[in-house]
């Protein structure tokens, strides 16, 4: 593996990890502050059961976020210093404000962990939701920072020099917004779901149901309206991503060549040589539909991108499907969910309506990865979009690959260790959090 | 602004250094105490840092941030040429974290609680060594930026008397810190002494490691007596950091846990302020004589106004509630209940 390969798969791990950690760490809070509400205003001690349970969880997550993300900040520079030199007083006017939204998160979090009895209850409650709302807020900030990378904004390079810096700017670049929305709905449909998913399970297999259908109600409403929002916020970024980058849009739907009404390529197997999709099912104009709203406009196609700023075009293309496939997965649950609501109480407690969201449990953390890929992929080369590119900003030092190796034995023990953890956690909620007879009966 | 920046740089390095070192220097004493007694040393511990660990590593987060932001030259380059000591203090970060959040939040507590431990206290004590290897290595002037192979560029860079000595006096004030923040954590006589006497040795080792440190510093020809010595600043606060040392060292025994951690945190400051004040705003010393300066490689003045605005923002929110949790959580016999299963 040569240097240049080895920054980018480290770099690629590190964020693939942390980003799991920090969906949960951003959504879980507010699981936790519903639940803790309804203990606090319906008094029923498995709420607050419900809550600390999360919440040990919660402490887990959250430590294992924070340090993957220091690990981030240095990796940065240890990997990317060419980039960090030019990129850094451009871009990073997010990560400033991200670290006062992570020492609020921080210090809200020590409130809320250990602030049991000690405070005013409604202090306590709100020093849970401000753990929340500030892990939102520092998604939010760094995704302003990525989507930079993919619209760069704030600044002219001329001659080499990036001069008239100007970091608001650059912060709120054309694609902050789309791309932070999208982020947000992604971390509560994937935490929703795989929460939910996990409760699911239990109530399957019947242990403490009355804990666990709770637990399963408060996840999945939160899941169940994310994805049905996703797949419109999605409509969005895709029109986006056509007007800032149509490479990466035409790596994206394998769209090769630049013709009226172009297709919508379904699944298939590109063929980078020949320029053609192999097995993929065509829909013809729908492209040109989703991108510019009427049938016929031709969408840019790779033919029209020279070859040298082309990316990867399977890559970028098979992780889309997938995104976009679970996205659609998850909608459908989504619906059936609210039929069940609406209409289906029974269904609740039906081995195939639990099995559905057993099944889908990873489905979207698969999802974000997925995402991600796209997103990170299809902009290559380029590091930032149309300014630097990837080569030129790796580091100089060699050996890079031992560094990928260490990193890559750590995370992997990490995931072993933190799935471990959680299991044990479930294993006791019988021992730990078991509802006495007497509290079943208070409402 | 440029100034408001600069001070919050090294306010937070000063913050982490007393209270992320604080926290450190509590599993160094736990690497350092009997069996017997590691349990006891370590639920006063758990209960005295609990609350505000995440807090207390923030301020290395804003260092970084406030490095990559505001003056990006002396970010790569350290990032570039220190490459492997950062390597090793972020495995170190990903370790202590890890362990003591799954140490504490284990819902079984069996033998994994034994691993849990081995990896918390050397952890503990590998991350400050490579920290302080890092911050010896920035001054020590072996980075060398025409270096035209691996062992020149990036293994001596770091890897000389100067900054691995540097690397144990930090380690040891680390110990020095957690056992006095811990003497007024305590609930009986027994364990009163046992840290008075922990504070005592530690603060033995870092005054040897510091002698150790200023030898080092002439074996590779640092102008290290120079910069601490030959400037009143420099004197004066020496000077003060020897005061306070005797009068800590007159007070640790007589139960007033307020005013010995304000001493020790007043030393801190006080070493802090020795060692950079001399070469500021030079904060990195490169083989060729050149370097890196704060004025001289700062970002451009639109993003130095911004981060300095954003960071006094940030305070005005940060501070006050921070104030609120150390002071919520000063009781010591708060059982923290996170514990209660
Ligand atoms: C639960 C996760 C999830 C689901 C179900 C979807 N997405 Fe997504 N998507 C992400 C999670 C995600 C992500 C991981 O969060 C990304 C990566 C970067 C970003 O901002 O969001 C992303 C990026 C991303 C991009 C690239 C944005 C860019 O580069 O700026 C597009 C065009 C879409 N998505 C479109 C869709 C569509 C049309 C979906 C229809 C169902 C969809 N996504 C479902
Ligand atoms: C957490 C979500 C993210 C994931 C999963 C992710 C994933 C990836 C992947 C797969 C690559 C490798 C691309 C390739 O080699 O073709 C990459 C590269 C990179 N990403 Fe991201 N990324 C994420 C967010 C971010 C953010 C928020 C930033 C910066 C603010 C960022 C900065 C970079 C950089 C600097 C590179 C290296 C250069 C490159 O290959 O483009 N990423 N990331
Ligand atoms: C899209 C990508 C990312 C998202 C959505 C994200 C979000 C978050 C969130 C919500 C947290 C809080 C931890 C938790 O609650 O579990 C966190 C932690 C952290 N992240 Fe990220 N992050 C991303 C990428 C990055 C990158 C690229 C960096 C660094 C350059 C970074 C640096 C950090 C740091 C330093 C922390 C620790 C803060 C603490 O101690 O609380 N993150 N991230």
């Amino acid at each position: 593996m040569d240097n240049f390969m080895a920054a980018r798969s480290q770099m690629a791990l590190s964020l693939g990890f942390h980003i799991i950690f920090s969906c949960i760490g951003m959504v879980m809070p507010f699981f936790m502050a519903v639940s803790h509400f309804l203990w606090l205003r319906k008094g029923e001690q498995v709420y607050q059961n419900i809550t600390r349970a999360w919440s040990k969880g919660v402490a887990i997550f959250f430590a294992t976020g924070a340090v993957s993300g220091t690990v981030l900040s240095f990796e940065l520079g240890l990997l990317w210093p060419t980039f960090m030199k030019h990129a850094g007083p451009i871009f990073g006017m997010p990560f400033s404000l991200e670290g006062t939204a992570f020492f609020i998160e921080a210090i809200a979090l020590g409130f809320y962990l250990y602030g049991w009895k000690r405070f005013n209850r409604w202090f306590h409650w709100v020093t849970g939701l401000v753990v929340g709302i500030s892990g939102l807020t520092s998604g939010i900030l760094v995704v302003a920072a990525n989507s930079w990378m993919n619209s760069p904004a704030g600044f002219d390079l001329v001659n080499g020099q990036y001069i008239n810096i100007d970091p608001i700017k650059a912060m709120f670049n054309p694609a902050w917004f789309s791309q932070a929305l999208h982020m947000c709905i992604a971390a509560f449909a994937a935490t929703g779901f795989a929460v939910a998913g996990v409760h699911a399970l239990m109530i399957w297999r019947n242990r403490n149901v009355d804990f666990h259908m709770r637990s399963f109600k408060i996840a999945a409403i939160f899941g169940v309206i994310a994805a049905l929002l996703q797949p419109l916020s999605g409509d969005i970024s895709a029109k986006m991503v056509a007007k800032r980058q149509p490479a990466k849009l035409a790596a994206m739907e394998a769209h090769f060549k630049t013709e009226a009404y172009s297709p919508l390529i379904l699944g298939g197997i590109p063929d980078e040589k020949n320029k053609k999709v192999d097995y993929a099912i065509e829909l013809p104009g729908m492209l040109s539909f989703l991108v510019y709203d009427n049938f016929k406009t031709p969408v840019k196609g790779l033919d029209q991108i020279p070859q040298q700023d082309q990316p990867p075009v399977t890559v970028t293309h098979f992780a889309f499907q997938i995104m976009v496939g679970l996205g659609i997965a998850m909608m459908a649950i989504g619906a059936i969910y609210l039929l069940a609501l609406w209409k289906k109480r029974n269904w609740f407690k039906k081995g195939w309506f639990l099995k559905l969201f057993i099944a889908a449990t990873p489905l979207g953390f698969i999802a974000v990865e997925a995402g991600w890929t796209v997103t990170e992929v299809g902009r290559q080369p380029w590091i930032i979009q149309g300014v630097m590119r990837t080569a030129d900003a790796v580091t100089p030092m060699p050996g890079i690959h031992y560094s990928f190796y260490l990193f890559a034995a750590v995370y992997f023990t990490l995931s072993i260790v933190v799935i471990f953890l959680l299991y044990r956690q479930i294993k006791m909620v019988p021992v730990m959090y078991d509802v006495k007879p007497k509290n079943l009966h208070t409402n | 602004m440029l100034y408001v920046v600069i001070i919050f740089l090294w306010v937070s390095l000063l913050l982490y250094l007393v209270m992320g070192g604080a926290d450190f220097g509590a599993g160094i004493i736990e690497l350092f105490t009997s069996t017997q007694n590691k349990s006891r040393t370590r639920r006063i511990m758990y209960n005295a840092i609990g609350p505000i660990w995440e807090a207390n590593h923030m301020w290395l987060i804003i260092a970084i941030v406030i490095l990559f932001v505001g003056f990006p030259t002396i970010y790569a380059t350290m990032s570039t040429y220190l490459h492997i000591p950062l390597t090793v203090m972020l495995l170190g970060i990903i370790a202590r974290g890890t362990a003591l959040t799954f140490r504490n939040y284990d819902a079984v507590h069996d033998n994994m609680q034994k691993l849990y431990n081995k990896i918390f206290v050397y952890s503990s004590f590998i991350t400050p060594l490579f920290l302080g290897i890092i911050a010896g290595s920035a001054v020590s002037g072996r980075i060398d930026l025409q270096a035209n192979n691996f062992a020149d560029a990036y293994i001596y860079s770091w890897f000389n008397w100067f900054s691995v000595a540097i690397g144990f006096f930090t380690t040891s004030l680390c110990g020095f810190l957690a056992a006095i923040y811990l003497i007024g954590e305590t609930h009986d006589d027994t364990e009163r002494r046992s840290f008075i006497r922990k504070a005592r040795i530690m603060n033995v080792a870092a005054v040897l490691s510091g002698a150790v440190v200023f030898i080092a510093s002439i074996k590779e020809n640092i102008p290290l007596v120079q910069w601490v010595f030959g400037n009143f600043i420099g004197i004066a606060a020496v000077s003060l950091a020897t005061i306070s040392l005797i009068l800590l060292w007159y007070l640790i025994s007589r139960g007033k846990r307020y005013i010995i951690r304000v001493l020790a945190g007043f030393q801190m400051t006080m070493i802090l302020l020795t060692t950079t004040y001399r070469h500021y705003p030079r904060i990195v010393i490169l083989k060729n004589g050149g370097y890196l300066s704060l004025i001289d490689h700062r970002g451009a003045d639109k993003t130095i106004h911004a981060l300095g605005m954003a960071l006094l923002i940030g305070s005005v929110f940060i501070l006050p509630a921070l104030f609120y949790l150390i002071w919520s959580f000063r009781k010591k016999d708060g059982t923290a209940d996170a514990l209660q299963h």
